[in-house]
């Protein structure tokens, strides 16, 4: 809480506007307890509050008073529920209304009240809050490009009011900035599922495809273009194992990279799934083998032993892959 | 994992501390009325106190929480006993609001999240009996939406958290028959990813708190058939970053609360063993004030009940000697679980 825009806070109990409510303090209980000075304004604010909120006083001031508590806490759920009373009696301009959580929700874009109020009020605003909205959620992720709650309300907007035209290129943009953000890996994927403008993942695999694997090149140690990969041939394993760019990805990044624990992974699931490898891929496989010397196994059980000594954290998950491989394959 | 490392007497004077300070903040009862009887040096001094007291002036709203997490600590740690229980459960039922529904605190509204805790802080003290279970059954279920979703409160927002908090609540009073389990099931695996993982709503990215939400529900309501159990293992594996803690999504840094949601979820899914346990523990121990007790998210950081609660349910998780064990779905002690089902199968599904 920054302390220079309250010094001119002046205590409720002299705004002459207030001399008619008598304000609550919370319950004090059998056990007096010596009063601590700090806060007075946390304080009496609230005490004020109870004072409304008992009364239900939906007026103005109540308006006026829950915003004063919600700069001070706005973690406070009870004082947001009882402001969208207020709004609903007094019939509050909700553009207003949603001018006043602009303000507030850049320095507090965890909140989950904050969040929760906006959607309430785009919901009541309806389909013309759209662009309003994309373009919150867009100045929120500019500041935290993972922001939950942003980009679950960026969801709902896009299903509820439409606005995908620029959702790819906005998730682009973000994978630009940074290539590791899961996040916006994760909207990709929500974009070319479920906009009706894309043709689904049918009509998006090959150049998606391709996209991931650029990423991949670029960083092989960054998880999530691996799993969007993955993602692109889901509930289809023939399709994967029969998607040559899949395989060449692996050799590629076997044969240039030191980070291939995502390469021999997905090699593994491959092979699992009856792939044939090509000479270049058991090649570079047998390179690592003997870099690391270890004894001669099949090629997946090959690919196990290497994994278990990269990545000796999850040995154990490893080694459990191993014990799965198809009988023909360990 | 060596005993004796875990400052467990430090951790439950820092939990009685705080919520000593807590009360008398708001002015309202302390809770925990024995701590007056430790000695004073033990007391956080006031200076010490003033930016912990706003923050504690901040949490007023979510005590229902605090009191969920400070006592489950205690009891784990076997300290139970510093707490007065019936001051407790008089508070608790304070909370409770006509709708059947309970507050973060007294006079605040009702909220599922807070249901849940009060639920979980009575289960706790063996004092479910105080409860009129129908009521609070009914209010739960008012919560279910047409989709099988689970709305937090009256105001509608919709998360799978809430799922898990409506099941779990209403498998604690034996009322999951008032619910539409089906539709609650299929809501929750509506919201699985590509990567195994679960997010808020379908289509929001893997998380481990919301993966914890979902496979804790599912588990529950004994539906793990639809978890790829092995993909998601794997995603939940790889949270585990160098230095042996634990991250909620990719790229982001450890954090000791982790433990508990990543940790539960592996161990409900029987796949525990796929991470580095003695890394991951000593990584906690590391996040202990070891002067003045409490736990923070990472080594070095201020410690506070919350991280403090997920370290020691953590460590029970690892079965750190010492440590209560804790039921991973239920995220209530074991004991307190088994006299809840007694004679019931329910809960045995995941534990062998
Ligand atoms: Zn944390």
């Amino acid at each position: 809480m920054s302390s220079d825009e309250d010094e001119g806070w002046v205590p409720f109990s002299r705004r002459p506007g207030w001399s008619d409510v008598v304000p609550i303090p919370q319950d004090d209980g059998p056990n007096p307890v010596v009063p601590i000075a700090y806060r007075d304004e946390f304080r009496e604010t609230m005490d004020y509050f109870r004072a409304v909120y008992f009364a239900n006083e939906r007026s103005y001031r109540s308006l006026q008073l829950t915003s004063e508590a919600i700069k001070i806490n706005p973690g406070n759920y009870t004082v947001w529920h009882f402001r969208r009373l207020i709004i609903d009696s007094l019939n509050v301009d909700l553009w207003e209304e949603l001018e006043y959580v602009d303000e507030i929700a850049s320095s507090n874009s965890k909140n989950y009240q904050i969040w929760h109020h906006r959607r309430w009020l785009a919901e009541k605003l309806g389909t013309g809050s759209a662009n309003k909205e994309l373009e919150f959620t867009k100045k929120i992720l500019a500041l935290d490009a993972k922001n939950y709650h942003a980009w679950s309300h960026r969801q709902w907007v896009l299903q509820a009011f439409g606005g995908w035209e620029d959702e790819l290129d906005y998730c682009c943009q973000l994978l630009d900035d940074d290539i590791f953000n899961n996040s916006a890996w994760n909207q990709r994927y929500f974009v070319i599922t479920r906009s009706p403008l894309l043709g689904g993942l049918q009509g998006t695999r090959e150049s998606e495809g391709r996209y991931a694997v650029e990423a991949i090149l670029k960083n092989p140690e960054n998880e999530s273009p691996w799993r969007y990969l993955r993602g692109l041939y889901k509930g289809d394993p023939d399709l994967l194992v029969g998607a040559s760019l899949v395989s060449e990805v692996c050799l590629k990044v076997l044969q240039t990279s030191h980070n291939c624990i995502f390469a021999l992974c997905l090699l593994l699931d491959l092979l699992s799934h009856g792939l044939q490898p090509c000479t270049e891929l058991r090649t570079a496989v047998q390179r690592l083998s003997s870099e690391m010397e270890l004894p001669d196994a099949s090629l997946p059980g090959t690919v196990c032993s290497i994994l278990e000594r990269m990545d000796p954290m999850r040995s154990n998950y490893w080694a459990w892959r191993r014990s799965n491989l198809p009988c023909q394959a360990s | 994992m060596e005993a004796g490392e875990l400052e467990a007497e430090k951790h439950v004077r820092f939990i009685l501390a705080v919520e000593k300070v807590l009360s008398s903040l708001e002015r309202s009862r302390p809770l925990f009325l024995r701590l007056l009887l430790l000695p004073l040096s033990n007391q956080p001094s006031v200076d010490s106190q003033r930016k912990d007291d706003f923050e504690a002036l901040a949490m007023e709203h979510l005590r229902m929480n605090g009191a969920y997490w400070g006592l489950t600590t205690l009891y784990l740690l076997h300290r139970l006993d510093a707490v007065d229980l019936d001051e407790v459960v008089s508070w608790v039922l304070e909370c409770q609001h006509e709708s059947g529904g309970f507050a973060g605190n007294i006079g605040h509204d009702p909220h599922i999240l807070y249901t849940l805790s009060a639920v979980q802080v009575l289960a706790l003290l063996d004092k479910l009996d105080v409860l009129d279970a129908d009521k609070v059954s009914n209010y739960v279920a008012r919560l279910q939406n047409e989709d099988g979703s689970f709305s937090g409160d009256e105001w509608g927002e919709i998360d799978t958290r809430f799922s898990y908090c409506a099941i779990c609540c209403l498998s604690i009073l034996h009322h999951l028959d008032k619910i539409n389990v089906e539709k609650a099931v299929n809501y929750i695996v509506s919201c699985k990813n590509l990567d195994g993982g679960f997010g808020c709503t379908p289509g929001a990215e893997s998380h481990a708190g919301q993966i914890f939400c979902c496979i804790g529900a599912l588990a529950i309501t004994g539906s793990l058939n639809h978890v790829d159990k092995d993909l998601l293992g794997w995603w939940l594996c790889e949270r585990q970053v160098k230095s042996g803690g634990l991250n909620g999504r990719p790229e982001k840094l450890p954090d000791v609360c982790y433990s508990w949601w990543v940790l539960s979820s592996l161990i409900i899914i029987d796949r525990v063993h796929w991470i580095d346990k003695n890394k991951l523990a000593r990584f906690i121990l590391d996040c202990q004030d070891k002067e003045n007790g409490g736990i923070s998210d990472r080594p070095d950081d201020a410690v506070d009940v919350f991280h403090t609660y997920f370290g020691v349910a953590g460590l029970s998780l690892l079965e750190y000697p010492g440590i209560k064990a804790i039921d991973p779905a239920y995220a209530l002690p074991v004991d307190t679980v088994n006299k809840i089902f007694f004679g019931r199968l329910i809960v045995r599904t995941w534990r062998s």
